[in-house]
């Protein structure tokens, strides 16, 4: 290669490097709009955060075209948190100083929902988390500048509890990936459990690495343990690999199974006509719901999107209801008007009112409990119902004990 | 559980295997011809499920199925050979390991480019058509497609086998993964065999991913699940053989299948849950075969490699205008809280900035000098940034002690490790230390009582003064510029020169009394001790840590930082770290496809900077001194 052609490509180089620099650091506009710092794991968990993004659309779109909140139209500030705690922190960091975001929501992962939530208590800044499910968000690390939308692990596992116990079975076998939200959906569902059937026994606990499961030996496990029913806390690729082995080797036959997010659309349509019909579970049927105000928020967002909504659509949509109600109820974006505003805020979503307890800073939204069926070739709920928070939490006095001192 | 119930176990164990025999054998192909650690071939194996996936269901019935699988391996066989014509070929004189930084952009590239094609959500092929039921054996039912894998996994091999042993392209493969330079002086054209060979290596990937199809959905996480796994294979099986691999790939399916087996397990009034010990089986494996046989268990010792890529300038210390430039660099970062006025997230970044740059100086240390490649620092900085947390959390330690802590851990747990690393070289140490990442990982995320398991421990913030972001800033700038002058210092002591020495001939330096591994084994402790300190620091930066501080992602990252700064040289680590720190930052906030964008980024750097940016500068003014 001679002299003048590395030249060249150096020169190329430098080119392309100014031109993108110009591109990449293009000034931020100012306008007269509340902005809303919002942070999520977009890159690694797109199934749910993609209709995520869009409900949280829709409602902005909502909001602003009645006129805003306070005078103000709402401006999202958006940020990949690469799905990793310390970057989390960062990026919220950056949206509080760099971005003067007033309140910051989001996150999907309960570790980085739980990094961004102590930084709020640190540094004082309103959080609204709104889809990691850990109870330690509302509870044990609790403080008073963060609520949750989400209905919570404790809440999902309450909420199957009733169906549980109905079915009278005595040996259950539990098969829940191996993290904090699968570890602690086993603990609740345990407890649970033992208080309601004291001689209730586990006769097997399957707990796969997240997303790396070996399907057909866990599967097999489970069978030669031969238990009465299965409780399984697995979602996604792990669910799709668990119900295509169990059904092929027969695991599931003459066997109740209740499990937790498996009707939600995210893991429910990859699953096809292979959706496991009869299992007992929480989601979201989204096409059979005809409340009013469901119907509007659907039409709209197929409207807007040409697709249907999933669950991750409701928690977007319902964190930015959520956050319009809040300032508006405060009367500005004030943090400790915020979180005063917050306690007992109700606000209106796709699934009905719902309020954000002031004991425990818990939204009450709730989630449709049904069983699984196979309709067109595509998986449903059927024989559902909405189960409200509200009934499945513990009352107030009980959760502020859970709370450190000084989170309300 | 009983007998046959086992021997079932090992049955679906089998089946597991061949998924993993497949990814495993192309890698081992590519990286005993050419040389390359291709960490993007699980990308490949995910663009094998995807493709596979999308023949399936479009074209339909069995030809859509076996015929989109066959014509799905031949595909990424033909993606294959493109990367290595189009990229790897520009980038095989550059230092050692540089192609990995080429092979990373990919990921991120391909990762994206799956999304934008096919979508966010999984994909759940077909049953195999013929295949869709199970055998009943040990009156227990065996998929029937679990069944072909079983048989396909060895006939593969055996097809493999008999490729490299009778045909001349298996004697060339042979012979340019014993010596590739003997290869070329006999006028084997290397060009065509390196792409051959990274062509049948893509192909085997993609048959891997596209076998997969009818067992687990498509989705965007196969990649970096998949070549973990796959590493661990080919370095358990001996890098470069092909029965190895198989072999490597039955063992750990089977260890994965028999910890399923056992489940909980009562003993002594303890309740033990085999199931979880499948997040960390392989590794286990992988320490153990390598502490026991250092090359694999058919592995050979690697062969020389020489002369490809231009030899190494000796170390030389700062001339004055780098030291001026050194003062006015640190003059200005000195003067960065003033300018925090106006602009507050300066000193946020400056502290990552800092930390990174901390974090991969100590990386640089052994892995330029020291020519050990780490590829699992980030169990010393994870181990920095526990031990102090932990004492924060568990002790109530104020933050002196804490940050004194973080280095004291990180050194105890590379003093540990280092001295069985050191024992070996090449990619084989690579692949320890890796494995010995992966164990502290597993175990801080198991030891949920005393880590906090995957939520990790939070509320670790420091206390006034250092709550105001300048003056942490001003003791992270401290620290980093001690830490960075130490190993600076350490290297041209009499210790740097010998642990030089020994890393450039290992067998003349013993000759003049150089203890080679005991004085590599101190620059691998001290290196861990400094990166220690970057994670106490990075403890206290964030208030929070959890596992993923020791995961891959953060060794990978130190490694492309200290490769795209320049590996060769003593301010590379230092402009690569704040390169990459700041890219990430801008990128991260700029487009949806930020990971696509900062992979062609990475790839620009890659090709207008083989000896990294920092080398690329200093060829950029040699060539201006010579030609005024």
């Amino acid at each position: 290669m001679d002299n003048r052609h590395l030249h060249k490509r150096y020169l190329l180089t430098v080119a392309l490097a100014g031109a993108a620099a110009i591109a990449l650091f293009r000034p931020a506009s100012a306008q007269d709009t509340i902005k809303i710092g919002e942070l999520n794991s977009y890159k690694s968990q797109p199934a749910f955060l993609d209709p995520y993004k869009k409900g949280w659309e829709l409602a902005i779109e909502e909001i602003n075209a009645k006129g805003g909140v306070l005078g103000k139209k709402l401006e999202v500030v958006s940020r990949d948190d690469g799905a990793n705690p310390g970057e989390a922190v960062r990026v919220a960091e950056e949206l509080v100083t760099r971005e003067g975001v007033p309140l910051i929501s989001g996150t999907f992962l309960s570790h980085i929902g739980l990094a961004v939530t102590n930084f709020a208590g640190q540094k004082k800044v309103f959080f609204l988390a709104a889809e990691p499910l850990t109870d330690k968000i509302t509870w044990q690390n609790g403080n008073k500048y963060t609520y949750r939308l989400r209905s919570s692990t404790y809440m999902q596992v309450a909420m199957l509890m009733p169906a549980a116990k109905a079915l009278k079975a005595k040996r259950w076998a539990l098969v829940y990936p191996n993290f904090e939200y699968g570890q602690s959906a086993a603990e609740n569902f345990k407890a649970l459990m033992k208080k309601a059937q004291p001689d209730v026994e586990f006769v097997t606990e399957q707990a796969p690495p997240l997303g790396k499961i070996d399907a057909g030996a866990v599967a097999q496990a489970i069978d030669d343990a031969k238990p009465d029913a299965i409780f399984n806390v697995l979602f996604a690729g792990d669910l799709a690999k668990f119900v295509r082995e169990g059904n092929t080797r027969g695991v599931f036959k003459n066997r109740p199974v209740v499990s937790l997010l498996s009707g939600e659309p995210e893991y429910l349509d990859p699953l096809k006509d292979e959706a496991p019909v009869g299992w007992i579970v929480t989601g979201y049927p989204q096409d059979k719901i005809n409340t009013p105000e469901h119907k509007a928020f659907r039409d709209a967002y197929m409207k807007k999107f040409n697709d249907y909504p999933r669950l991750g659509s409701i928690v977007g949509y319902a964190t930015m209801k959520s956050l319009a109600a809040g300032i508006a109820k405060a009367g500005s974006t004030d943090t400790e008007k915020l979180v005063t505003a917050f306690a007992g805020l109700k606000v209106d979503s796709p699934f009905g009112p719902f309020i954000y307890r002031a004991s425990d800073h818990q939204a009450t939204m709730g989630a449709y409990v049904g069983k699984i069926a196979l309709e067109n070739g595509k998986g449903t709920m059927t024989d559902f119902k909405y189960v409200d928070g509200a009934d499945v939490l513990p009352p107030d006095d009980e959760v502020k004990k859970l709370r450190p001192a000084g989170a309300n | 559980m009983n007998v046959s119930g086992f021997i079932f176990q090992a049955l679906n164990g089998l089946s597991s295997a061949s998924g993993l025999f497949f990814v495993a054998a192309g890698l081992s192909l590519i990286f005993g011809v050419t040389r390359i650690v291709n960490i993007a071939h699980g990308s490949l194996y995910m663009l094998g499920t995807y493709v596979a996936y999308s023949l399936a269901t479009k074209i339909g019935g069995g030809f859509g199925f076996w015929g989109g699988i066959v014509i799905t391996a031949c595909l990424v066989g033909l993606l294959g050979a493109a990367i290595e014509f189009v990229l790897l070929r520009r980038i095989y004189r550059a230092p050692e390991l540089f192609q990995l930084l080429a092979t990373f952009a990919l990921i991120l590239i391909i990762n994206d480019a799956t999304l934008w094609l096919w979508g966010p959500e999984d994909l759940l092929g077909p049953r195999a058509p013929g295949m869709r039921d199970a055998i009943e054996i040990f009156g227990r039912r065996l998929p029937t497609y679990d069944l072909f894998l079983i048989v396909i996994a060895p006939v593969v091999l055996w097809i493999l086998h008999l490729g490299l042993a009778r045909t001349r392209f298996g004697r060339l493969v042979r012979a340019a993964t014993q010596d590739r330079e003997m290869v070329g002086a006999l006028g084997v054209n290397q060009a065509m065999l390196f792409t051959a060979v990274f062509a049948l290596g893509s192909f085997l990937a993609g048959l891997g991913g596209a076998l997969q199809v009818a067992r687990e959905p498509a989705n965007l996480a196969m990649d970096l699940t998949v070549i973990g796994d796959a590493f661990v294979v080919v370095v358990v099986g001996g890098m470069g053989s092909i029965t190895g691999a198989y072999l490597a790939a039955v063992i750990i399916a089977e260890v994965k299948a028999l910890c399923i087996a056992i489940g909980t397990v009562s003993m002594f009034g303890m309740s033990l849950n085999f199931s979880k010990f499948t997040l960390v089986a392989e590794f286990l494996v992988m320490a153990a075969v390598l502490i026991a046989r250092p090359y694999g268990l058919l592995g050979r010792p690697q062969g020389a490699v020489r002369g490809v890529a231009d030899p190494e300038d000796p170390m030389r210390p700062a001339t004055p205008a780098l030291k001026f430039l050194g003062v006015v660099v640190l003059g200005a970062l000195m003067a960065m809280p003033l300018m925090a006025q106006s602009s507050p997230y300066v000193l946020i970044l400056g502290i990552d900035v800092m930390i990174a740059v901390l974090f991969a100086a100590s990386l640089h240390f052994i892995m330029g000098p020291g020519g050990m490649h780490s590829f699992g620092h980030a169990a010393y900085f994870g181990l920095g940034a526990y031990g102090a947390a932990l004492l924060v959390k568990w002790l109530a330690a104020p933050m002196g002690l804490a940050l004194l802590a973080a280095p004291i851990t990180a050194l105890l747990g590379a003093l540990l490790f280092g001295w069985f690393a050191v024992r070996l070289s090449g990619v084989y140490l690579a692949m320890l230390t890796l494995a010995f990442a992966q164990i502290v990982w597993a175990a801080v995320f198991q030891w949920e009582d005393l880590t906090g398991g995957s939520n990790g421990v939070i509320g670790v913030w420091p206390p006034a003064p250092f709550s105001n972001s300048s003056v942490y800033f001003i003791l992270v700038l401290l620290l980093t510029v001690i830490g960075v002058l130490a190993l600076r210092r350490i290297l041209f002591a009499p210790f740097g020169y010998a642990m030089r020495a020994g890393r450039d001939s290992p067998l003349r330096a013993e000759a003049i009394g150089i203890d080679v591994k005991r004085v590599h084994w101190l620059g691998f402790a001290i290196a861990g001790l400094v990166c220690g300190v970057a994670g106490g620091l990075f403890a206290f930066a964030k208030g929070s840590i959890s596992p993923e501080t020791i995961g891959v992602g953060r060794s990978i990252d130190g490694l492309v930082m200290v490769l795209l700064g320049g590996i060769q040289t003593l301010t590379g680590p230092i402009v690569g770290a704040s390169v990459f720190a700041v890219l990430q930052d801008t990128i991260m906030r700029q487009t949806e496809y930020w990971r696509a964008l900062l992979g062609l980024i990475i790839l620009l750097l890659v090709m207008a900077f083989p000896a990294g940016i920092v080398g690329g500068v200093i060829n950029l003014l040699r060539r201006w001194r010579t030609a005024s």
